[in-house]
């Protein structure tokens, strides 16, 4: 399966190129070039700090001068006075540029600018995090002086700050470039650090009778509002889990001891940012540094792999950097189509969970006479799986449950082990709420569909649409691309939600304010089926301007009729489509058929055409028929016994629309084979588990959103197997041949799967049902998932655990004074199975509508209520003397 | 031999000078009154052929300025005055808008009315409190007589006048980090282009003018450009204020045509303080190069004071006699400016915390033999390769110090300035110390 593009809005107006010369070499680049870009182009680096391709030119740091001159009207050349910073002006025809190579001026002027960054950089290179890596090192080394003429005394500073719990500060190293704050305020929108102070402080550590410019975190204490602004070092925090040498609580991390406690915002979160790794990576010396990573390594020892990441659906470039075994840290990758240079802190810092202590090292089977797994050898595990399903095969037959987190070539293997050795289309990768509504929708306009949306064209659409999505949550780089869009006067992003969050404020979005379960009407009224009132009829034109994007998020599965009316919409309005789903997995499973109506390529399983021609690709004489059942589907033959046996990948019971009922299910299954990285909570029903890779230790595809195939390559040398491998010994022990030993061998099938021409699945056409009134005391649930929070891909990160929200109960200041609650004071909300109980937060949004993150700490919404978004809920006040 | 033209200075001496009444009975918005009823366009013609040039400093043509605006688009424009006065030395607008604030106002509604501003700022080093109070009454007063404010003199013409106190920053004079500090930012300079005409206050076209300057424009109008242009040498036209101050016997503000000279003003302001001789000076604060007893004939016009080496400026003429330590006046100016560098560019902020720190050594007598040589080098490398003005200006006194006085601060490697030239000697009145 090839990526085809059939996107026509990449067409950019050519730029008029110009012309200049740069140490007497002729550069042609296009107009608005910066000098130091073109000096880029024909090998010249300029020394720099401030400048960042992707941040707006500062000119802050100077260290980037070089000697220009101009010619006047009548030619002559007129050089300025003083040598320029190349980082702020543009190249202009005929101008001639002297760099450091060519003009003792601008050399000189550049060695002055490095001696200053020195003059109060401490001498920490040996311990600093940076120390190898770091450009500041590099351009002291290269254009540097090898001694100091500076004798007096540094400017210091207490160290670290603490930021946020991931990230720490050390005032010293920084050389006030401000691309940490830049990048904050221009890319993430996230100011939570800024510039304070002024100017170069007070030699000494002590009595700045104006703090220094330093960059900080709103703190009273070290912006000196409080008279107790003290800043001597802190006790470093302590933590049970591990121990000191004399037996107390040992030191949490290697963290010397901050200063400050972490303020939180309004919003309910510490006062951080899902991007703020980024800032750690374009800081230009070690003044910013992770609570993970601090003192662990040093950059020379690394080894450095390029990979995709894990925990989206964007795939994101990252670089890996791993030492005799084991990963250090994860880096953004720089990949202008996709990611840029940016990636979200999910992205970056989640990647304990691959080493984490329930990791699978080796099968295990459950003994017969204790009830207990026990490790065995691959052979035996194999054999008894292999003889399980066929007795189930013999019986009521298989079913599969793959999850939405393998690659391509995985998902592929699932998909033909489904159909020729299991023989059934009972099989649905989604393992969150769903619809056969959405697998319709699904099969009608995401498979098969090729590269169409692409990043490039958030940047650019004239209107994004979002329903059910949203992107900083779910799809970080995608909200870092509206953004950009947006701030660029390009694109108005509008969003169908129940209230305008923190993202979409950020995307400065026009909220079409919309209670879960009534987005059906609204799609339709937007899509001019039903009369469009007063209030959407701009929209409504808008919508039908070119160049429309609409990006729909899983979410809307739970919504009946949604996505048959987002299907009207999206046609009526001529508008591109996008599905941004949130696992990194799920689209590479619509495009392989890990649907019961789907095949690979967009082959509707019910026509015998599309069966005949998938048949003939995998050698088989036929494919089973029988329409296949989806998740609620299979785990409901489960419990009845009308399935025999489970073969379930990675997923994880909290997402699926009902956990108990999986547990229910699971247990009465006769037979659970589990594919999976890391022990689950469905291994404890499994009769055999098969450990499987985790992504390092394997290479493979994902299918971001986009459809753009994202491969990458093994970190570690492993005896590890990936699902495709495991599903292919297994069906070698029932005598078939998967076919999918190697990638090579998986690609060569798959690309014959391009180009489908036969009919497809009917665009689902689902009336919406009326949405249920709601009984005194009720209000309806809205929630999503958040991008931290207790997912298991976070584990065992708790310095990125602490930058997420604090789960708090969101409802209207109305609904809040109607139930005598004040911000802070604790909500309970009922549900059919149960209460969850949270902070309040007002916020404005509709009356009869609460919102909870769906599965943060405290907040499992759907295991705790038994309920899942749409449902009506009960709020009461809880007792203030429990509460307090 | 040149005489003093009181011209914004005229009724400074007038009873209640600062109230509407007096400025009235002095012809006061006579000028307003004029220009109202004039094409905008004729009015920036005038200023620009008076050949006015900013007062605020860098003696940019005003006129000039005001026509760089982009043609009307129906958006808001402004117009900002600086009255952010903070230069060591310089002390011309605070008594200005102490003495007489209407002039000021006048020449806002006149400059307003011919930029195309509905809406002008008045940026006002937050210090001076009492002046604070005076332009927010002269506003008060303008506003109730009609002169500001909605339909003004039945024209249809609005005009509002907002006073904003600073928070006492000295980069918040220069245009672009007022204008940010205006807007409720972080007072750092702004990356130009775009330039203030272009995208000043909240990114639309302003002009930024000193309150000197814009003050001048009333009496343009009201007594025209030939009068004007009586006044000053070719490229130098008009009068300003001389604010003399230091080792003088009669400290003050000397209003004079541009083209006097500095021994001129000295003789009117009695010559150096009884029994005492000219050290140096600084023609326009701290931030020109200081100039010594040769330059006594040094014409004030900007294009002479160039020619000499310094720059014009502000007309902040510092005196110093001969028991002032330059070292040590020399290290005060770097303290300030070390002081008030905002800390966006790595040469000011790192340089001037440098400089400071061989200063303060070499007025203890405790500097090195190469430290000389490293002030001249570390000033070199800050001057022309900073951010803004600022950091030149830090530069500046250190240079031609040491160009004039080089022995002086070689004397720092072994004497404490303190000893050199007791201290107590210096003060320009008793009790004063350090
Ligand atoms: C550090 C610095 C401080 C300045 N302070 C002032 C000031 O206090 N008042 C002022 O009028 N101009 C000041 N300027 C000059 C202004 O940037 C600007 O040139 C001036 O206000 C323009 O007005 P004019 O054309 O009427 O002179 C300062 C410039 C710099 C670089
Ligand atoms: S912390 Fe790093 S990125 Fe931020 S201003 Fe300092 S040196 Fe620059
Ligand atoms: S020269 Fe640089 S540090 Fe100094 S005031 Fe200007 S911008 Fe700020
Ligand atoms: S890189 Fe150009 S000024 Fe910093």
């Amino acid at each position: 399966m090839t990526a085809t593009t059939n996107s026509s809005s990449s067409a950019v107006a050519p730029v008029e190129e110009i012309t200049l010369t740069i140490d007497g070499l002729d550069v042609s680049v296009p107009k608005g070039t910066l000098v130091i870009r073109a000096a880029e182009t024909v090998g010249i680096q300029i020394p720099r700090f401030c400048d960042h391709p992707l941040l707006k030119p500062a000119g802050a740091c100077r260290q980037c001068l070089v000697d220009i001159a101009t010619p006047d009207r009548e030619g002559n050349l007129r050089p300025m006075p003083k040598p320029q910073a190349s980082c702020t002006i543009e190249a202009t025809p005929g101008m001639v540029v002297n760099t450091q190579h060519t003009s003792a001026v601008a050399e000189k002027a550049q060695r002055g600018q490095i001696e200053f960054l020195l003059v109060n950089h401490p001498l920490d290179c040996p311990v600093c995090d940076k120390g190898g890596e770091c450009p500041l090192q590099n351009q002291a080394m290269s254009n540097g002086s090898a001694t100091s003429r500076f004798v007096d005394i540094k400017r210091t500073f207490p160290k670290p700050i603490k930021i946020s719990t991931q990230i720490l500060l050390d005032r010293d190293r920084c050389i006030l470039c401000q691309r940490c704050t830049r990048f904050s305020a221009e890319i993430a929108g996230d100011p939570f650090i800024d510039l304070q102070g002024r100017g170069g402080g007070a030699p000494g550590g002590h009595g700045h009778g104006l703090p220094a410019q330093q960059i900080g975190r709103f703190d009273e204490a070290i912006l000196e509002y409080t008279p107790s602004g003290d800043q001597g070092p802190v006790e470093s925090e302590r933590t049970g889990d591990v121990v000191g040498p004399y037996g107390q609580a040992g030191v949490l991390s290697s963290v010397a001891g901050s200063i400050g406690g972490a303020l939180e915002d309004t919003s309910g979160r510490p006062f951080a940012s899902y991007f703020s790794g980024n800032t750690i990576q374009i800081c230009p010396v070690g003044a910013l540094t992770s609570a993970a990573y601090r003192f662990r390594s040093r950059p020379f020892d690394l080894v450095s792999t390029a990979s995709i990441a894990e925990h989206d659906a964007c795939g994101s470039a990252i670089r890996i950097d791993h030492r005799r075994g084991v990963v250090l840290r994860r880096l953004a990758g720089d990949d202008p189509a996709v990611n840029e240079e940016w990636i979200t802190d999910k992205d970056r810092f989640a990647f304990a969970w691959q080493t984490s202590s329930d990791v699978l090292t080796a099968p295990l089977v459950r003994d017969e006479e204790t009830g207990e797994l026990v490790p065995t050898s691959w052979s035996e595990a194999i054999g008894l799986a292999a003889d399980g399903l066929r007795r189930a095969g013999d019986g009521a037959g298989a079913a599969a449950l793959p999850g939405g987190r393998l690659t391509l070539e995985d998902a592929y293997a699932w998909s033909k082990f489904t159909r020729t050795v299991l023989g059934t289309n009972d099989i649905d990768f989604r393992a969150r709420v769903h619809s056969a509504e959405e697998a319709d929708f699904l099969a009608n306009r995401v498979a098969g569909s090729g590269l169409d949306v692409t990043f490039g064209d958030l940047e650019r659409a004239p209107r994004v649409l979002l329903v059910g999505l949203e992107p900083e949550e779910e799809a970080g780089t995608v909200f870092l691309r509206l953004r950009k869009g947006m701030l660029a006067g390009r694109v108005q992003v509008t969003t169908i939600a129940p209230l305008a969050t923190r993202g979409s404020t950020k995307l400065r979005a026009e909220l079409v304010r919309t209670a879960p379960g009534e987005e059906p009407s609204v799609l339709d009224a937007l899509a001019g089926v039903t009369g469009t009132p007063e209030h959407l009829a701009d929209l409504r034109a808008a919508l039908a301007e070119p160049g429309t994007v609409v990006l729909a998020g899983e979410r809307l599965a739970g919504v009946p009729g949604a996505l048959s009316a987002l299907d009207r919409l999206v046609s009526a309005a001529g508008a591109r489509f996008a599905w941004v789903p949130r696992r990194a997995g799920d689209r590479g499973a619509v495009e392989v058929g890990l649907l019961p109506g789907l095949l690979p390529g967009g082959r509707p399983t019910a026509e015998a055409e599309a069966r005949v021609d998938v048949a003939s690709v995998w050698g088989v004489s036929e494919l089973p028929a029988a329409p296949g059942r989806d998740l609620t589907g299979i785990l409901d033959a489960a419990t009845a016994g009308e399935i025999d046996a489970l073969v379930v990948g990675g997923i994880d019971l909290e997402d699926l629309p009902s956990p108990a009922q999986a547990e229910v299910a699971l247990a009465a299954a006769g037979f659970v084979v589990q594919l999976e990285v890391r022990r689950s909570a469905v291994t404890q029903h499994a009769d055999i588990v098969l450990p499987i890779a985790p992504t390092t230790h394997k290479s493979g595809t994902f299918l971001n959103w986009e459809g753009r195939p994202r491969p990458f390559g093994q970190v570690f040398t492993t005896s590890a197997l990936t699902d495709a491998r495991v599903l292919g010994m297994l069906a070698d022990a029932v005598g078939v041949d998967l076919g999918t030993r190697t990638l090579e061998d998986i690609h060569r099938e798959l690309a014959e799967f391009d180009g489908w021409e036969g009919p497809r699945t009917a665009a689902p056409a689902v009336e919406a049902t009326p949405v249920p009134a709601l009984d005194a005391g009720q209000v309806r649930l809205a929630t999503w998932r958040l991008m931290l929070d207790s997912g298991r891909g976070q584990d065992g990160e708790p310095h990125l655990a602490g930058t997420a929200y604090r789960p708090v109960a969101l409802l209207s200041p109305a609904t809040a004074a109607t139930l005598g609650l004040a911000e802070g004071d604790r909500v309970r909300v009922t549900g059919p199975d149960g209460d969850i109980v949270l902070p309040v937060l007002p916020t404005p949004m509709g009356d009869d509508v609460v919102w909870l993150p769906q599965h943060s700490p405290g907040s499992s919404v759907h295991r705790t209520l038994g309920a899942t978004a749409g449902a009506a809920v009960r709020l009461t006040a809880v007792d203030a003397e429990v509460a307090r | 031999m040149t005489t003093l033209a009181p011209i914004l200075s005229d009724i400074w001496d007038a009873p209640r000078s600062w109230t509407l009444a007096t400025y009235t009975e002095h012809q006061g918005y006579d000028a307003w009154r004029k220009a109202i009823h004039t094409e905008p366009a004729e009015l920036v013609n005038a200023v620009k052929d008076s050949g006015l040039r900013g007062r605020g400093g860098a003696g940019f043509p005003t006129g000039l300025k005001w026509s760089f605006l982009p043609a009307p688009d129906g958006g808001p424009r402004y117009l900002v005055v600086n009255a952010d006065e903070s230069e060591p030395g310089t002390c011309k607008d605070i008594p200005l808008m102490l003495a007489n604030p209407h002039s000021l106002i006048e020449g806002v509604a006149i400059t307003s009315f011919a930029i195309g501003s509905n809406h002008a700022f008045i940026y006002l080093r937050g210090e001076v409190v009492h002046v604070y109070r005076r332009l927010l009454a002269a506003v008060r007063e303008a506003r109730e007589a009609g002169l500001l404010g909605q339909n003004i003199l039945g024209t249809g013409y609005d005009l509002e006048v907002t006073v904003h106190a600073g928070a006492g920053a000295y980069i918040c004079g220069e245009e672009t980090a007022l204008l940010d500090s205006l807007e409720g930012r972080r007072g750092q300079p702004r990356l130009k282009p775009p330039f203030p005409a272009v995208a000043g206050l909240y990114a639309r076209p302003t002009v930024v003018n000193n309150v000197e300057s814009i003050a001048s424009v009333p009496t343009i109008i009201r007594n025209g450009v030939d009068w004007f242009t009586s006044m000053g040498t070719e490229k130098s036209k008009g009068h300003g204020l001389f604010s003399l101050s230091g080792h003088v016997a009669k400290p003050g503000q000397y209003e004079a045509p541009l083209g006097i000279t500095f021994r001129e003003l000295l003789d009117m302001a009695g010559g150096v303080r009884d029994g005492h001789s000219l050290k140096f000076w600084t023609p326009g604060g701290s931030s020109t190069p200081i100039l010594t007893a040769e330059h006594l004939d040094v014409v004030l016009d900007y294009e002479s004071v160039g020619a000499a080496g310094s720059m014009l400026a502000t007309r902040a003429l510092q005196v110093f006699d001969e028991t002032t330590s330059v070292v040590r006046c020399v290290s005060r100016w770097t303290d300030f400016y070390q002081h008030e560098s905002c800390g966006k560019c790595t040469p000011c902020r790192e340089g001037t915390f440098w400089l400071k720190q061989i200063l303060h050594r070499l007025e203890a007598g405790k500097g090195t033999e190469s430290d000389v040589d490293l002030l001249l080098d570390v000033a070199g490398n800050i001057e022309g390769r900073s951010f803004c003005a600022l950091g030149d200006a830090a530069a500046t006194p250190i240079k031609s110090a040491i160009k004039y006085f080089r022995e002086e601060f070689e004397q720092g490697v072994h004497t404490p300035a303190w000893e050199l030239f007791p201290y107590e000697a210096n003060a320009a009145f008793s009790g004063a110390t350090a």
